[in-house]
């Protein structure tokens, strides 16, 4: 028996949808405006444009509009068909079979075919590449992934074969549930090998750039513009309405703001704190909406770390102390949301476990925190001292201050705030070398084991170094289950009892946004993986 | 003169040596790397990306590999940041923007600073001195990271006149504001120099005697005052020089001009060592060659100098 998979029936949906667009219309029948440019501010010049390479959120947004992979997302965050119109897994759920789209080609008129994505899979893997991302092939679960990365074997053994030139086999490791959601990201995209093999390290470069997706660099000023414009090979050229992207990028996020206001951009991001007087100000303009981040703080369990907190109890008390609403409501006050567990509302297919003092009030809350912290032996004679680590920045500082006198007019506890610089923070914290230290982890695709995957024992960014022979064989388990949510579960109520982390609060993508354009921006696409041949600006 | 410019040029050279070992070194102490990132790379994977760059070698080693590709090759490595960029090619790009804006902003200061110390100083305690003396005052307390934003809100918000940021090609409307906010405090700087140069100098017996003599003001300010009145403006000009042509990290952050002086601080937090070397030799050569020009212009205004 072989599963057909959801992909190929949206895949027909959308054939109906979205070509032959009349003129002047879009998809909605909505009449469009003249100016078909999107203007947006980035914070910083992107790390690269090369698929295999890139590494940072703004480069991939660059990336996916270039290079188009497997799947795209629709704007709801669901996969539809990018250059593969459907998949056939194999009984015994090893093998995905990807059938790809004929019609696509290469801005140079190349075919795209399954080669192009073996050979982007297998430079993803290659350590000669050395990419940042190389780790995703172990994500991805792809046969023999470690041992390649490991240099132990040839790229050519990968799990990644072309059967022919429109069919592409993909085998993994073991059975894994959500792999077909690993191919939105962009180091999973296809490259074109004639190009890189001419132009080496140049060939991300405008002038010598090839590229399978609806837009094409056509300019790069580092550190001040980047400019993609329609790609006329593009297999659905004609659906596509945006005609020219432009990203500037602004450091200064203020300036970016008085930049919009002053009509030079069609997106920019809020300032922390502006955002209830923006939208007063501007209510069809400021906008709020869940992403798939968290905000936590990290306990040392490691042998480095302090005594008081290896008690759950003082963990416990700690966590309970802290009033998420007040850090959401009056700190942030950009429409965040107080977090209680580890894993993001906003993730696919999960379900939000009942945990306990969620429901409880803060009073109760903060009462309970008193009892427990008296219980493990610390009180005004004996006042618990910490010291909380993050790194430099005006909105890390904020909250830094409003929970340490929470925890100082709750619980008596005495807490130096410590703040570093961005690498040495990051050193710092990853030798384990404090009390407690922030944290924050944005899904690197839809599904609840890219936050939870973290709290295992032999995670590199399980900073806590917390360490619990269930959870990580739950997760183990969760990866071959279809419906992993029990696991997910009971990993979080886990974690609520034994309090690794103290989860703050989960995200919100605060924007200023042209109205033109805001209606067809993926407000609910909580990954925020938006392509610019999906947006049009409607007539005003 | 000549063997005084040779004598200064073979001390240059050392000097930059010294320069480029110290920051190496220095460099590496900073925690962390170019590669330390949120989600630490598995060893594996940053072992990989280290023996790409070489950075698996001992210190020595690298070091050498890197004045040696600068010396037989002109190559001054790659970035680690931005991956489709080699560090020529950021300097080829961004030294360039900086120039631009920072040769106006310096010949910008010197006229209109040097006018206003010069009026101020003939006219001491009139209305033009307290004016002048005001204006230095003002611009010199009112930072560039203050006065560049403000500068945005008024002349591409409120007025509508001016494009907030970008450099498009250095096409003027793009320059005026940077300029602006550049040139200000090193104008207010030259104004005061040149403002208690002058006073010095005209208070002094040659210039008595030539007033004695009856010779008219233009003819006692302009051949008489004007040469010694610059002695101690020019040593200030020359790292001034420097300092504006090779670009501010404020400037280049609020007005995204894309010029080398915010790849020089950012590289520095991104511990992009390449690029943070590249920039370190670019200004450290600029600052002894400008300083040698200083030497040799004072020289030439004061042949006590030379002996």
């Amino acid at each position: 028996m072989k599963i057909t998979m959801r992909a190929a029936l949206l895949a027909s949906a959308v054939a109906f949808a979205s070509p032959a667009l009349a003129a002047g219309t879009g998809p909605n029948g909505e009449p469009l405006a003249d100016d078909q440019t999107f203007t947006y501010r980035v914070l910083d010049e992107h790390s690269s444009v090369d698929p295999q390479i890139v590494e940072d959120v703004s480069g991939s947004e660059i990336v996916r509009d270039l290079f188009e992979g497997l799947y795209n997302q629709d704007a709801d965050g669901n996969l539809v068909p990018g250059v593969a119109l459907s998949h056939e897994l194999s009984e015994d759920r090893m093998t995905y079979t990807f059938k790809l789209r004929p019609e696509a080609k290469w801005s140079d008129g190349t075919p795209v075919t399954a080669g192009d994505f073996v050979y982007g899979w297998q430079r993803l893997a290659d350590p000669e590449t050395a990419s940042p991302y190389q780790w995703f092939v172990s994500v991805m679960n792809l046969k023999n992934a470690e041992a390649i990365t490991a240099g132990e074997m040839g790229v050519e053994e990968l799990g990644v074969k072309a059967i022919d030139d429109h069919t592409l086999e993909v085998t993994l490791e073991s059975p894994m549930t959500y792999f077909p959601l690993t191919t939105t990201h962009a180091s999973t995209f296809p490259s074109p090998k004639w190009v890189i093999d001419e132009h080496g390290a140049d060939w991300t470069k405008p002038e010598n750039i090839v590229v399978n997706g609806a837009y094409i660099l056509t300019e790069h000023v580092p550190q001040e513009r980047s400019v993609r414009e329609r790609n006329e090979m593009y297999w659905d050229n004609e659906g596509t309405i945006i005609d020219k992207v432009t990203a500037l990028v602004i450091n200064d996020e203020n300036v970016a703001l008085t930049r919009y206001l002053a009509g030079e951009l069609d997106r920019t991001e809020v300032p922390a704190g502006q955002y209830p007087s923006l939208k007063e100000q501007y209510p069809d303009q400021a906008l709020s909406f869940p992403r798939l981040c968290n905000y936590y703080f990290n306990f040392n369990l490691s042998d480095m770390g302090p005594e008081a907190t290896q008690d759950v109890r003082v963990r416990q008390a700690l966590s309970l102390a802290v009033n998420r609403d007040i850090i959401v409501e009056n700190v942030l006050q950009g429409g965040q949301f107080p977090a209680y567990t580890f894993t993001p509302a906003a993730t696919a297919n999960f379900e939000v476990p009942e945990i306990e003092y969620a429901n409880w009030t803060q009073a109760e809350r903060d009462a309970r925190a008193k009892e427990l912290l008296a219980e493990a032996g610390y009180g005004p004679d004996n006042p618990l001292e910490l010291t909380y680590l993050y790194n430099t920045s005006e909105a890390h500082k904020k909250i830094a201050i409003a929970v340490s006198q929470m925890w100082k007019q709750t619980l008596g506890v005495n807490v130096t705030l410590e703040n570093q610089e961005w690498k040495t923070f990051l050193e710092t914290r990853g030798n384990h070398d404090f009390e407690i230290a922030r944290g924050a982890w944005c899904g690197d695709y839809n599904e609840a084991s890219t936050f939870l995957d973290l709290v295992q024992t032999e995670s590199g960014y399980n900073d806590a170094a917390y360490s619990n022979a269930e959870v990580d064989q739950l997760l183990k388990e969760a990866k071959a289950m279809d419906d992993p949510q029990p696991n997910y579960t009971r990993v979080e109520e886990i974690l609520s009892e034994e309090m690794p982390v103290i989860p703050i609060y989960h995200y919100a993508g605060v924007y200023m946004m042209v109205p033109e354009i805001s209606g067809s921006w993926p407000v609910q696409n909580v990954e925020q993986n938006w392509y610019s041949k999906d947006l049009y600006k409607v007539a005003e | 003169m000549l063997s005084f410019i040779i004598r200064r040029m073979a001390v240059a050279i050392p000097t930059l040596l010294v320069l480029v070992v110290a920051s190496f070194y220095l460099m590496q102490f900073a925690p962390g790397g170019p590669f330390t990132s949120e989600r630490p790379l598995p060893q594996q994977v940053l072992d990989n990306i280290e023996a790409k760059y070489g950075l698996d070698q001992p210190t020595w080693k690298q070091l050498l590999d890197y004045v040696g590709g600068i010396v037989t090759q002109f190559d001054f490595g790659p970035s680690y940041k931005y991956k489709d960029r080699t560090v020529n090619d950021i300097i080829a790009q961004g030294f360039p923007v900086t120039l631009t804006y920072g040769t106006i902003s310096f010949v910008l200061a010197i006229l209109v600073g040097g006018a206003l110390g010069i009026a101020a100083a003939i006219r001491q305690n009139s209305w033009l001195d307290y004016f002048a003396v005001g204006i230095t005052i003002g611009a010199q307390v009112l930072p560039n990271f203050v006065m560049a934003p403000i500068l945005i809100l008024v002349f591409s918000l409120w007025l509508g006149w001016l494009p907030g940021g970008g450099w498009n090609g250095g096409q003027w409307d793009h320059v005026i504001m940077p300029v602006i906010a550049l040139s200000t405090s090193y104008m207010a700087s030259i104004a005061r120099l040149t403002r208690s140069s002058m006073l010095e100098v005209l208070r002094s017996n040659f210039i008595r005697t030539a007033r004695a003599k009856g010779l008219p003001d233009r003819t006692i300010i302009w051949r008489h005052a004007l040469k010694p009145t610059l002695l101690p403006v020019v040593s200030y000009l020359g790292p001034a020089f420097v300092g504006m042509v090779t670009g501010s990290f404020i400037i280049d952050t609020i007005f995204s001009t894309g010029g080398v002086g915010y790849f020089y601080v950012n590289a520095a937090f991104n511990r992009d060592y390449a690029v943070m070397m590249g920039l370190t030799i670019l200004l450290g050569s600029m600052t002894i060659l400008f300083n040698m020009v200083v030497d040799i212009l004072y020289a030439w205004i004061d042949p006590k100098i030379r002996l």
